[in-house]
C-alpha cells in the first residue's frame, strides 16, 4: 500500500526502485536517500544531466532550460529531475541527456 | 595589456528566475546591486571594482552566458583591435554607446568557439563601494555573504581552441597555462591580459558556446572555507571543494546558481609576466591539473554546463 508521505520512484532503464518524501524535488530527494539512478549535475534546471522521461504518474515542474526540454518534449513527459516534484508514485527512464547535435554538426 | 586590453570588464549571465538569481549573487556571493534597466536586467559589482557594474543578470528560458566584455585602455584601442580581429576573418559589430547603460560603444564579435566577446573602453566609474578614494578605510561595513571582491574570470567550453588562441593572441593576451593531449593538441587554454594567471580560460568540448563558470575573487583561504560554510547554511547546490587547482594553483570552491550556472570563488594563484614560459599540463594528468588534492575529475566538471 502506498505510504501517504512518500512516493515510490521506479527507474526502469536502471532497474532501481526507491522512495522519496512527498513534496520534495526528485533529484535532491534521491541524493538524500543515497540513490544514484539519475545523473546529478547543477541541480538547477540548467545543465540537462538529470533529464528523465516520465512513463507513468503525476508530477509538477518548475521552469526548466529550453535548451534541454522543449515544449513538445515536456508534453511527452520529458523533464529535468531537479525541477520535478512527484505528486504520486512515478515510473520513469533516466539517462536522456544528450549533447546538442545541431551544434556538433556546426562544429565539424 | 600588450595591446591595450586591461581586464575582464563584464559578463552577462542568463537565469531562469531573476529574484532567485539576485539572491544568489547578492546575498550569497556578496556582490552589490548597482542598477536595473527597462528590460529588467540587474547590474552588479564586487565591492573593490571601480566601474559601475561587472555582472549583468538577464532572465531567459535557457541559462548560460550571453557575452563577456573586456575593458581596454582607451577608445582608439577599440578601433585598432577591431581592425586586427577583422583581419582574422571574424566579423566585428560596433554597438553604440548607451546600449548597455553607462557604457561606451562596444566592439562585439563571435569567437571560433561560438562565444560572444566584446571590447569597450568607457564605463561610468562609481569607485570602490563603501570606501572613499581619499584615505580609504580597509574595507566597507555591510558586505554580505562571501563578500566577493571582484568578478575575476570565466571558464568556457568550446570546440575550436586553436582558433581562439589565435584570436586572443591577436588581442595581446598571453598563454599562461595550457593542457596538451599526447598528439600535442590543445585541450585547455588559460589566457591573460594582465599579471593574473588567467582572465579567460577555455576547455575543449564538442559543442560550441558552453558556459562553465564565472569566478569571483576572495582574499584568503579562510574566506574560501567560510564560503563553503555559507553554501551549506543556504542549502546551495555544491559542485566540489574547497580544494586547490593544479592549473593556476588557485584555492577554490565551485557551486551552482539557482538556474544551474556554475559559480566559483577562489583565492591565490600564480602570476604571469609576458616573458614567462607557458606552463604545460598533460591531459593524462588532467585530474591533478583540475583538482590537485583528489587528483581525479568529478564527472560533473566536464559535463555540467549551461
Ligand atoms: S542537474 Fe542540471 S538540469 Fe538537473
Ligand atoms: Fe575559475
Amino acid at each position: 500500500m502506498a505510504n501517504q508521505n512518500t512516493c515510490q520512484i521506479a527507474v526502469t532503464n536502471r532497474q532501481q526502485v526507491f522512495k522519496v518524501p512527498k513534496g520534495e524535488l526528485l533529484l535532491m530527494a534521491m541524493e538524500k536517500v543515497n540513490q544514484h539512478a539519475i545523473r546529478v549535475g547543477c541541480r538547477g534546471g540548467g545543465c540537462g544531466l538529470c533529464k528523465v522521461k516520465v512513463l507513468q504518474g503525476d508530477y509538477q515542474t518548475k521552469r526548466m532550460s529550453k535548451a534541454h526540454i522543449s515544449e513538445e518534449e515536456a508534453a511527452l513527459g520529458f523533464a529535468l529531475a531537479c525541477r520535478l516534484t512527484p505528486l504520486s508514485d512515478l515510473e520513469l527512464e533516466s539517462d536522456h541527456f544528450q549533447l546538442k547535435k545541431q551544434q556538433i554538426q556546426q562544429a565539424i | 595589456m600588450r595591446k591595450g586590453v586591461m581586464r575582464p570588464g563584464h559578463v552577462q549571465i542568463r537565469v531562469l528566475d531573476l529574484d532567485e538569481a539576485v539572491k544568489h549573487y547578492v546575498e550569497l556571493i556578496g556582490l552589490i546591486e548597482t542598477g536595473r534597466d527597462n528590460q529588467g536586467r540587474v547590474y552588479l559589482k564586487g565591492w573593490t571594482e571601480v566601474d559601475k557594474y561587472s555582472v549583468i543578470l538577464r532572465e531567459a528560458d535557457e541559462p548560460g552566458m550571453d557575452f563577456m566584455g573586456f575593458k581596454c585602455v582607451d577608445e582608439a584601442t577599440l578601433d585598432t583591435l577591431a581592425a586586427d580581429v577583422r583581419e582574422l576573418g571574424i566579423e566585428v559589430k560596433e554597438i553604440p554607446a548607451g546600449d548597455l547603460p553607462d557604457c561606451g560603444r562596444r566592439m562585439q564579435f563571435v569567437a571560433p568557439t561560438g562565444h560572444t566577446f566584446e571590447l569597450y573602453a568607457t564605463k561610468e566609474q562609481t569607485g570602490k563601494w563603501g570606501i572613499s578614494d581619499v584615505n580609504p578605510e580597509a574595507w566597507p561595513r555591510g558586505l554580505k555573504g562571501m563578500k566577493a571582491t571582484r568578478f575575476d574570470h570565466c571558464l568556457l567550453y568550446g570546440d575550436d581552441l586553436e582558433g581562439n588562441l589565435k584570436l586572443f593572441e591577436t588581442l595581446g593576451f598571453g598563454l599562461a597555462e595550457q593542457v596538451l593531449d599526447p598528439e600535442g593538441n590543445k585541450a585547455a587554454l588559460f589566457l591573460t591580459a594582465s599579471m593574473k594567471e588567467h582572465d579567460i580560460a577555455f576547455i575543449k568540448h564538442e559543442e560550441k558556446n558552453k558556459f562553465h563558470h564565472a569566478s569571483f575573487y576572495l582574499d584568503t583561504w579562510e574566506d574560501v572555507l567560510r564560503a563553503a560554510d555559507l553554501i551549506t547554511m543556504t542549502n546551495t547546490s555544491l559542485d566540489i571543494g574547497p580544494t586547490r587547482h593544479g592549473l593556476t594553483h588557485g584555492q577554490t570552491i565551485y557551486f551552482f546558481d539557482p538556474s544551474g550556472n556554475r559559480s566559483e570563488v577562489f583565492c591565490g594563484g600564480s602570476y604571469f609576466y609576458p616573458d614567462h614560459k607557458t606552463i604545460t599540463w598533460k591531459v593524462e594528468e588532467l585530474g591533478k591539473a583540475i583538482f590537485y588534492h583528489t587528483r581525479e575529475l568529478n564527472e560533473r566538471f566536464l559535463t555540467a554546463l549551461t
